[in-house]
């Protein structure tokens, strides 16, 4: 048991958020409303809304015009997923993005926000809220972004494997201090197998990044600080690679290599923390983009975030000690059949 | 009294460097880097200035390659396209050819050195005054070859982006990219002279080091060129400062290593 509980822990670790982290539902929300804009007067139409359950309990819905509310007339549940409301919509509410929001017991509160559009010419009305006591949803389930949708499962496989790549590389640059400070080739083959590993969780993080792009900004790639410095990473190591290959002998191969890796390692971690903050980004966390705390503020989130991040960072580094004792085998047997 | 307590606590801090660069603890270490640096051998690192500044001059078609690599290079650009009044189109073709002018002309910086003329140099200077004053030669070298780019880059594919530019900070933005190119690849033209593979392996090791730097770089320029002042540019320039100065420490602290053989 010594010495391996945690890779025991890894596995365990992403059971739970591959199980967990893909069988949770998402959080009920109102996605869509048939009418693009209301005028004064009996107006119908129809909301649809996602992992709601309309249908057994008997939701209330209202506008919300400018801070001012108006209860739906009638609710009739078409299924758990659709419902068709009428309103009475008052002479008085002023010109607007109007809001509609709705309750019932299992859903809890759920908004839309700027639905449609209000040809109100009015300054206000006297408001007339539904007659209900809101209270929270209390079942556990990811936050429903707009755009993010199903896709913010994702954070638990894309945003750890940057964490293992960088905790990879950290370790290859502390094994190249060593191989500078004792001409020690075991460490250099240490830094070798964590670069290598590193570079698998990099090429994992792209793949699962483009996805995510594509299903969010509609784009496998697109030209952005963050992903300038991914592909900046990749490349630093690429070459890395590349500049081992270039050189016979063992020693000043590991030398070289030591050397590049300590100065590729501080400037692509100056890059990669200051590069993103000085333009605009699209992605979290640069440019006035929410960071991530605005999704780790939602605890069912950070419940799976926090997991994942340590059980792939120890899966990385489980990976890493075997394929440094496939590479310390290798080099056995060639001293073997030398 | 005062001086003198400085000069043997510079000495003993260097003695400590030079004795071995892993037994202090870092941050002691960096602080004490600098004041070293202070009073390191200023004269050698003069004294290895002029030594580069002698076998150019006794060389000259050493910077007559360079300036002509430059001049054909724009001149081909100029068969291709005539003339440019895109700005960000013009911007981005100067920093191309000024980044594989730099590529050029720094790759030969440690190629020249044969092994005897190198081993003479190890017996006679420290290593950490070769690459300071290496770098300092690169980065006069590309300070002026980014403004004999430039010069002939407005002249062949025409001015016309450069009438409503802040011309001063443009310049400045231009020589300070030429001179962050130089601090950057001293180190890896370096590094692939050591490999013995000449100025291919520079480029793949220099591009994806260089790339971050090229772009906040061209950011800057195309600023600078749509008229924005010092206010806007400014914080690309102070970015691409504080690389430089990461970069200048990072050679000095690993360059001892490459040295050595």
């Amino acid at each position: 048991m010594k010495g391996w509980w945690w890779k025991g822990l890894s596995v365990v670790l992403l059971l739970y958020v591959v199980i967990v982290g893909l069988r949770t539902p998402l959080g009920p929300a109102l996605v869509h409303v048939s009418v693009e804009r209301i005028a004064p007067g009996e107006v119908s139409f129809e909301v649809t809304g996602y992992n709601t359950h309309f249908k057994e309990n008997a939701p209330h819905l209202w506008l919300e015009n400018d801070g001012q509310k108006v209860c739906a007339t009638s609710v009739t549940p078409i299924s758990d997923a659709a419902v068709s409301v009428t309103f009475t919509v008052p002479q008085g509410l002023r010109e607007s993005m109007t809001s509609i929001r709705a309750w019932d017991v299992k859903d809890g509160p759920l908004v839309l926000h700027e639905a449609f559009f209000t040809e109100g010419r009015g300054t206000g009305i006297t408001e007339t809220p539904c007659a209900i006591q809101e209270t929270a949803r209390t079942s556990f389930a990811f936050p429903n972004r707009a755009i993010l949708n199903e896709t913010i499962r994702n954070l638990f496989f894309h945003v750890p494997m940057w964490f293992t790549m960088m905790v990879l590389m950290t370790i290859s640059f502390w094994q190249s201090l060593r191989v500078l400070r004792t001409g020690d080739l075991g460490a250099d083959r240490m830094a070798l197998s964590a670069v290598d590993v590193s570079l698998l969780f990099a090429a994992l993080g792209l793949i699962t990044g483009s996805i995510w792009a594509r299903a969010t900004w509609g784009n496998w790639w697109t030209s952005d600080p963050k992903l300038n410095g991914a592909a900046v990473t990749v490349l630093i190591y690429a070459a890395y690679l590349i500049l081992r290959g270039s050189i016979p002998d063992g020693h000043k191969r590991a030398r070289l290599a030591a050397i590049y890796n300590i100065f590729a390692y501080v400037l692509m971690f100056v890059f990669i923390m200051v590069l993103p903050r000085l333009t605009d980004s699209l992605h979290p966390g640069n440019g006035g983009n929410p960071a991530f705390s605005s999704y780790d503020l939602d605890s069912s989130l950070r419940a799976l975030f926090y997991p994942a991040v340590i059980g792939w960072i120890l899966l990385g580094v489980w990976a890493y000690t075997l394929h440094l004792r496939v590479s310390r085998l290798k080099a056995l047997s060639d001293d073997a059949s030398d | 009294m005062h001086s003198i307590l400085v000069e043997k606590f510079a000495r003993q801090s260097l003695r400590a460097l030079r004795f071995n660069l892993f037994s202090a603890p870092s941050a002691v270490k960096l602080f004490f880097a600098f004041f070293a640096v202070r009073t390191m051998r200023s004269t050698e690192i003069a004294h290895l200035l002029k030594l580069e500044w002698q076998l150019d001059r006794r060389q000259k078609h050493a910077w007559g390659s360079m300036a002509l690599y430059v001049v054909s290079t724009v001149y081909v650009c100029y068969q291709g396209v005539r003339h440019l009044s895109e700005t960000p189109i013009w911007n981005a073709l100067f920093w191309i050819i000024l980044l594989f002018a730099a590529f050029n002309a720094l790759g030969r910086s440690f190629q020249r050195e044969n092994s005897g003329r190198q081993l003479y140099l190890y017996t006679l200077a420290s290593p950490r005054s070769v690459v300071l004053a290496r770098t300092i030669y690169n980065a006069i070298t590309m300070a002026v070859l980014s403004l004999l780019s430039l010069a002939a880059y407005a002249l062949f594919i025409g001015s016309a982006p450069l009438e409503g530019a802040q011309m001063g900070t443009f310049i400045l933005v231009v020589m300070a990219g030429g001179v962050g190119f130089a601090l950057v690849l001293t180190l890896i033209s370096a590094l692939a002279a050591r490999a013995g593979n000449g100025i291919g392996l520079m480029a793949i090791l220099g591009f994806p080091i260089v790339l971050p730097m090229l772009l906040s770089v061209m950011k800057a320029s195309k600023l600078a060129l749509d008229g924005m002042g010092w206010d806007v540019t400014g914080k690309y320039v102070i970015w691409l400062l504080l690389i430089d100065v990461i970069t200048v420490v990072l050679a000095w602290l690993l360059f001892p290593y490459l040295w050595r053989d």
